[in-house]
């Protein structure tokens, strides 16, 4: 809760994730004489990077290639990632991580005391680091360790943004509430990160914390800056039936096996290869994640799922590997199924289905994390750079951080050295806001009825049915109009809680508002996009339309309220687009 | 009918109340449910204004530590149905100062993990292009345990001597000195030792071992203090007095 500084920065970073953590290093280093503010609503080392189990992508050993990374990490993306981004990241990437290895993060290593590196789905080579299965853990809590460190940072903990300070054109700074007191300040800036990690809190059913609502999203959503291929969402294949706890690609990487009820390996219907006893990279259950999650609702169509109180699962068998390769390579998940199902996966199979996890759009940013905004820069989950493309592979996002966060942590930096002075208005901007809140949320005149927790679970409900793995115009438009609906509602919120101490049905609705941004913007360019790709399944238009959609969406925010959509090429430096083969 | 349990949760608004006081809530009883779930149901269907701190419901953020009937747990790792047939009783984290209700102050704590210099030190670092350090797995095994702290802070609710004297750095802390001091890439023992030997150091602890008994992530910051105090010390003694001496 506590503030470490005055209220003017250099630079000031949004978020105390990995990514958040990585630029604010980057900034340091670039120039020791900024000054540093990282800006965060709950204290860094809780940040949902900590949650983040499997591992991170790098080429480091010798029989692996970056021209294989990148063949990976594309054709994983079904070619809508930017190729000149994707090189860069795969060939920046071992750098980035063996840094991470300096500043002590606990990898696991081979016995000659070098890294370690296990499969991950979707990768041809074994080319994942680990620290057993906490990798997001260490690496955030091995960063947070480091930055203290550096004296030039200064933060802002337990501090909830709600707005930019754009001025002249350029965003200088942001308002946000201290939670323990309530207080809504500005805090200037001459060049500001969004580092406010994803949205899957949109869904009702997710491997995400509380705290991932796409917040900065929102924000530069409102401040005009576009969104990019928000269409694609991400299902984990295995998540915990009512907690949606994920289980870790690592356990399939490990040898883990899918089987439906007949305790047969469904994936070899779906092209996704032959069953063999031993993990085969890019094949069976190390295919993308994508693949896997439309293989479990088509099993699903079929009536071969079984059933629970929490909707229909599979099973994900681990008990070959044995204790010992169990407890040594994945504790974790161990830990997690006795704690929260009740069973030990050394004797028993782990129920699971699919479970949103992750979105590979978000704001537009070029490849230095720079938006269309002077002076706002984004990056990690909150940003669409887009190496991703139609769907992310697992362990690439961990390592995106540290490039990406690394990246938009120098090019803000120079910029902020390059500017001189703040505009005049930023104190009226930041008491317009307050009074803005206040009327918003604490004023109790009117008619005001309507609670946080009902329209949520409303719109849970919309985004689960309009905007799931499958998809289609109907599904879509309907969604679109209950959206709309909701947000009429909210503008009769009440607020039980009128404390200005650390109120956090205030944050559960200014988390909603910005919910809302987000959904309309998912659901409007998927909408719009009339094809199938990756993630994007339209049951309506099943296949790949590489003559009309080999483009990124962006999506505006308007006046009326649904999204205006835009599209942009995808950069294609030495990888065609063709067919996704798994398996064979 | 549906099976309830009685929460009786301490609330403190400090605009409005003038001390804490118990308020109690009738709650569903549900198999797969924790303490956090039970919480979340107050705040989305009885009372909005009940603050309590959470995020990742899957213990490793380390948000959300209460005092259960009397003891310190992760309310997000520990079944409700354990407490039948109730009462529950729901305090925020003892020997913390209480912003409201179950939200306690977390600053102090956060100091004293950064007075424990927790990164690594060297005389000379390696660049980037020189690759890793090498580290075995019987060298990371050294260390592993103390790096599994998820800084929820139970260990200093459960720690008497925390409770006596709030500067006493404490358990978390310590370990977390002892998870750089035993990594093989480190070489900032002596610096960490000044903060470590200090009045409010390591020699406070009487040795109750309450901190590892409550740690969820087996830590074990009490087998980090005996480690210290048994071997650490005299090494450190020894290079005080001997300077010439083997290091
Ligand atoms: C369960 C799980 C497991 C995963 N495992 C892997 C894996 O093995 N490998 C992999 O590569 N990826 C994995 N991922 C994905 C990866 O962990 C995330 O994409 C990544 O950690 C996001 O990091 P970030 O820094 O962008 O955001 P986060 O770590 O989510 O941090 C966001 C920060 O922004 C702050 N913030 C947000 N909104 C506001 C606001 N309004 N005001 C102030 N501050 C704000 C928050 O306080 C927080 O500090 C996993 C994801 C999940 C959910
Ligand atoms: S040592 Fe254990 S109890 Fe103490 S803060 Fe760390 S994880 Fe929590
Ligand atoms: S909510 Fe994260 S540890 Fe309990």
């Amino acid at each position: 809760m506590a503030r470490y500084g005055p209220n003017e920065h250099d630079v000031l970073i949004v978020g105390g994730g990995g990514a958040g953590l990585r630029a604010a290093i980057a900034v340091a280093e670039t120039n020791p004489k900024l000054s540093i503010a990282v800006v965060s609503k709950v204290y860094p080392m809780r940040s949902h990077t900590v949650s983040a189990e499997g591992g991170a992508a790098a080429v480091i050993k010798p029989d692996d290639s970056l021209d294989d990374h990148a063949y990976d990490t594309i054709s994983g993306g079904d070619w809508l990632c930017d190729q000149d981004a994707v090189e860069a990241f795969v060939k920046e990437a071992p750098e980035e991580m063996i840094r991470l290895e300096h500043w002590g993060c606990p990898w696991s290593r081979e016995e000659n005391g070098s890294i370690a590196v296990r499969p991950f789905g979707g990768m041809k080579n074994k080319r994942t680091w680990f620290a057993a299965d906490k990798t997001g853990f260490h690496m955030l809590h091995s960063m947070f360790q480091t930055t203290l460190k550096y004296d030039p940072i200064d933060r802002y903990d337990e501090y909830f943004v709600t707005s930019l300070l754009v001025d002249d054109g350029r965003c200088q700074g942001v308002v946000a509430l201290e939670l323990a007191t309530g207080k809504i300040e500005p805090i200037a800036a001459k060049s500001v990160i969004l580092c406010t990690g994803g949205c899957g809190k949109v869904f009702p059913f997710t491997t995400n914390a509380n705290i991932k609502t796409g917040d900065g999203m929102a924000i530069a959503y409102r401040a005009g800056v576009p969104l990019k291929d928000m269409e694609f969402v991400q299902y984990h294949p295995t998540g915990l039936p009512f907690t949606g706890i994920l289980i870790t690609e690592a356990a399939r990487a490990e040898g883990g096996r899918l089987l439906n009820k007949d305790g047969y390996r469904y994936l070899q219907d779906y092209d996704l290869g032959i069953p063999e006893d031993k993990p085969v990279l890019r094949s069976m259950e190390l295919g993308p994640r994508d693949r896997l999650s439309q293989a479990f609702e088509k099993e699903k169509e079929k009536g071969r799922t079984l059933n629970g109180p929490y909707g229909e699962f599979v099973h994900l068998d681990i008990r070959h590997l044995g204790k010992e390769v169990i407890d040594e390579k994945i504790p974790f998940v161990r830990e997690l199924c006795r704690k929260y199902e009740n069973i030990d996966p050394v004797h028993e199979m782990i129920p699971v289905r699919p479970v949103v996890h992750y979105i590979m759009g978000g704001i537009h940013t070029d490849i230095n994390g720079e938006t269309l905004l002077d002076g706002l820069f984004a990056a990690g989950e909150t940003a669409c750079v887009s190496i991703n493309g139609a769907n992310r592979l697992g362990s690439n996002s961990l390592t995106e951080l540290l490039v990406f966060g690394a990246r938009a942590g120098r090019v803000a930096a120079e910029y902020a050295s390059s500017q001189t002075s703040f505009g005049s208005r930023l104190e009226a901007l930041a008491t317009d806001e307050k009074k803005r809140i206040e009327k918003t949320f604490f004023n109790s005149s009117g008619n005001r009825s309507e609670r946080v927790a009902d329209l949520r679970k409303e719109m849970h409900n919309a985004m689960e049915q309009g905007a799931g793995i499958y998809r289609t115009e109907t599904s879509l438009k309907s969604s679109g109009e209950i959206l709309g609906e909701l947000r009429e509602r909210f503008k009769k919120i009440s607020l039980e809680d009128k404390s200005y101490t650390f109120n956090t049905q205030f944050v559960s609705a200014m988390e909603l508002s910005y919910m809302f941004d987000v959904a309309e913007s998912i659901i409007e360019s998927a909408l719009q996009r009339t094809e199938s790709r990756g993630s994007h399944q339209r049951t309506d238009f099943p296949e790949r339309d590489d003559q009309n959609f080999l483009k990124h969406s962006l999506s505006y925010k308007t006046e009326q309220g649904s999204a205006r959509v835009e599209y942009q090429p995808v950069t294609i430096t030495r990888w065609p687009p063709g067919e996704r083969k798994y398996g064979r | 009918m549906e099976t309830t349990i009685t929460l009786q949760i301490l609330r403190y608004i400090p605009e409005k109340d003038p001390d804490p006081f118990y308020q109690e809530y009738e709650v569903p009883i549900r198999e797969e449910w924790v303490i956090l779930d039970a919480l979340n149901y107050i705040k989305d269907h009885i009372d909005g204004t009940l603050s309590y701190r959470w995020s990742c419901r899957m213990g490793v953020c380390g948000s959300c530590g209460m005092m259960v009937n009397e003891k310190p747990i992760l309310t997000c790792e520990t079944f409700l149905e354990k407490y039948m047939p109730g009462p529950v009783r729901i305090a925020p984290l003892n020997y913390f100062g209480v912003i409201r209700d179950l939200v306690v102050e977390t600053d102090g704590f956060m100091e004293k993990v950064k007075r424990v210099k927790p990164w690594i030190i060297r005389d000379r670092e390696k660049a980037p292009s020189e690759g890793e350090y090498l580290q075995t797995p019987e060298q990371l095994s050294e260390y592993k345990q103390y790096s599994m702290c998820i800084n929820c802070m139970l260990c200093y609710s459960a720690c008497p001597v925390v409770g006596l004297e709030p500067e006493f750095i404490g358990p978390a802390a310590i370990a977390l000195a002892q998870r750089y001091n035993y990594d093989n890439r480190d070489e900032g023992e002596n610096q960490r030792n000044d903060v470590l030997l200090a009045d409010d150091g390591i020699y406070e602890c009487t040795l109750v071992g309450e901190c590892s008994e409550v740690c969820p992530k087996k830590v074990d910051p009490a087998g980090a203090i005996q480690r210290y105090k048994v071997q650490g010390a005299t090494e450190w003694w020894t290079s005080v007095l001997l300077p010439f001496g083997k290091k």
